[in-house]
């Protein structure tokens, strides 16, 4: 069962905001599908590597060399908030 | 020409020796789309250039200049899919705003091979959900039974395509999300191997598992969207180099001796009796056309929604913690930026901005790869899923592709399932393990309900197989006794 403090925590991490009503509903949910996916647990994986991408690529490298491909304007036309060719955020420090 | 029904060589021809103009051809699907969109909701914005863009398709024949293989095909595409300066959502709020300054890979491939794009289509938001019930700008309906659902994510494509708004769609799949619906909504749809397309301009689920491919009204047509789509692309380092194959050409071959598997551990007294029918008339079929029936076993598909729901939400709850209200996107009011802690600006805006469903994979994410858990929950998927796919690898030793349902059932109706989530998720029960094991896997439709809904199978293959899969489901187009039915709404 997974309780309303871990739920908060976890929240936290992830940065939501999470009220009492939705704590409740998550911690419902997240232990039912949880419990249900234990399932995996009786598989023996012991020596068994973990696969992160399923198909083997022979990584192709390239140049690290910067290039301009948007402008500033075209960057910035997307931002909720700017302030010149800045981004405007709360105070960070 | 009846555009209702003609396949993509033909308008290409047509349009190309001027039998039928690239305008006209877009005027005719965008007076379908104003004529059954209301009642439908598969596009959820229109691309204010279409009939400019046919337009510029005509004069460059004008001029005497072949457009390429997709000339005046028009397309929607899945709102998942960046489009130059047209608004892409993902379906969220979190995007409503958002105005891409480029093209996916995918949507410049279409555009250069000729293709127009008529606008964009509703989905699951961002592409969590089989049912296009958690679209952020409503729910899209399926064409053959508006109570219904279209499936999900592409949910839009599906619809849109089955009441033929467009002449061919692109969908997103990360666990079933182009095969499901368009096996609700009885058309074709290819999820192609992992590193087939690229994924440069998608929206990402989850990185692993996403691949864009064609839904479309047959098996020609996918393989020629493919033509165009697939290859390596120098954005997109997961692609691979391998050469793109004339997927169209020699559909029509025999599949005498075609070694098909059916999965043993997928036969189930589970399975709706509709959708049992059609499977076995579909290995009859496969039968009578000299293809040889094996069974072969792949035990972990026994897991694979519990391994493709933990490794996608942590991988969805990564991917997605770029959505910020920073740079781009949503961002909620403040009266006083000066004032709020950045801890609190943050989730602020990412609680108004998610929807219920995105909010709920991203706490099963962020706690599968969480200290102390994660290798209970991520890291023990990961390793299953290796053995899942050397599972695959030994199963395609013996076949050369395998057959099943797509879903247990055909399309259910709207709000059945979408109070509980576990029961939404094992939905998806033939599905996600081809994306676990980055395989290629395909939907054709193949029989029509007692409560005439459509209900098609799905074909898997190999790694970089699409061509044979492609192949055994033209036998099955060419032998659906059912072909050609339309929807209600049509």
């Amino acid at each position: 069962m997974i309780d309303l403090k871990t739920i908060h925590r976890i929240a936290q991490l992830a940065r939501l905001q999470v009220n009492e009503n939705e704590a409740q509903q998550y911690a419902t949910q997240l232990t039912k599908v949880l419990t249900h996916f234990q399932e995996i647990s009786t598989i023996d994986t012991s020596k068994i590597e973990p696969l992160i991408t399923p198909t083997e690529i022979t990584l192709n490298l390239r140049d690290d060399v910067a290039r301009h491909e948007f402008t500033t304007e075209e960057l910035l036309k997307n931002a909720p908030d700017k302030m010149g060719q800045l981004f405007k955020v709360p105070p960070v420090i | 020409m009846n555009l209702e029904s003609a396949s993509f060589s033909a308008v290409a021809q047509a349009v190309k020796s001027k039998k039928i103009s690239a305008t006209e051809t877009a005027q005719f699907f965008l007076n379908r789309i104003e004529k059954l969109n209301p009642t439908l909701n598969a596009f959820i914005r229109l691309n204010p250039e279409f009939i400019n863009d046919a337009k510029k398709i005509d004069a460059e024949i004008a001029k005497g200049n072949d457009p390429g293989p997709l000339t005046g095909v028009v397309f929607g595409i899945k709102d998942m899919l960046c489009t130059k300066n047209l608004t892409t959502t993902a379906g969220s709020k979190m995007l409503e705003n958002f105005v891409p300054p480029y093209d996916a890979t995918v949507v410049a491939r279409l555009r250069k091979a000729g293709a127009i794009v008529a606008g964009k289509l509703n989905q699951d938001e961002f592409a969590m959900g089989s049912s296009n019930e958690t679209s952020a700008f409503g729910m899209c309906k399926n064409p053959w039974n508006t109570e219904y659902v279209p499936g999900g994510s592409s949910g839009g494509s599906a619809s849109a395509q089955a009441a033929r708004l467009v002449m061919g769609t692109i969908g997103t799949d990360t666990g079933g999300s182009i095969r499901q619906p368009a096996n609700f909504c009885g058309i074709t749809g290819i999820k192609p191997t992992y590193g087939r397309v690229s994924r440069y301009g998608i929206v990402a689920y989850a990185s692993s598992l996403d691949q864009a491919g064609p839904m479309t009204s047959s098996v020609e047509d996918a393989a020629r969207t493919l033509e165009a789509i697939c290859g390596f692309d120098k954005r997109d380092m997961t692609t691979s180099d391998l050469p793109v194959e004339a997927y169209s050409k020699d559909l029509n071959n025999s599949i005498r001796g075609k070694k098909i598997g059916i999965v043993k551990e997928y036969i189930s007294d589970q399975i709706d009796s509709d959708v049992q029918k059609t499977f076995d008339r579909a290995i009859a079929t496969l039968k009578e056309g000299g293809a040889e029936i094996i069974e072969v076993s792949v035990p972990m598909t026994k897991y694979a929604v519990p391994m493709y729901y933990l490794i996608s939400a942590s991988e969805a709850s990564s991917n997605l913690s770029r959505y910020d209200g920073v740079k781009y996107g949503f961002r909620s009011e403040f009266k006083d930026l000066s004032s709020i802690d950045l801890v609190d600006f943050y989730s602020q805006t990412r609680s108004q901005g998610f929807g219920t469903e995105v909010k709920r994979r991203i706490m099963l994410g962020t706690y599968c790869l969480s200290s102390g858990y994660y290798d209970a929950y991520y890291k023990k998927a990961c390793q299953v899923r290796r053995v899942l796919k050397e599972q695959y690898a030994e199963a395609f030793k013996k076949c050369d592709a395998l057959l099943s349902p797509v879903s247990m059932t055909p399309a259910f109706k709207i709000g059945e399932r979408s109070a509980d989530p576990l029961k939404m998720y094992m939905n998806d029960i033939f599905t996600t393990a081809t994306n676990l094991a980055g395989l290629t896997g395909m939907s054709v439709p193949f029989g029509i309900s007692k409560d005439r809904l459509p209900i098609g199978v799905q074909l898997t293959g190999w790694h970089f197989q699409e061509k044979t899969i492609l192949n055994i489901a033209q036998h099955l187009e060419n032998n659906f006794s059912e072909k050609g039915q339309k929807p209600n709404v049509f």
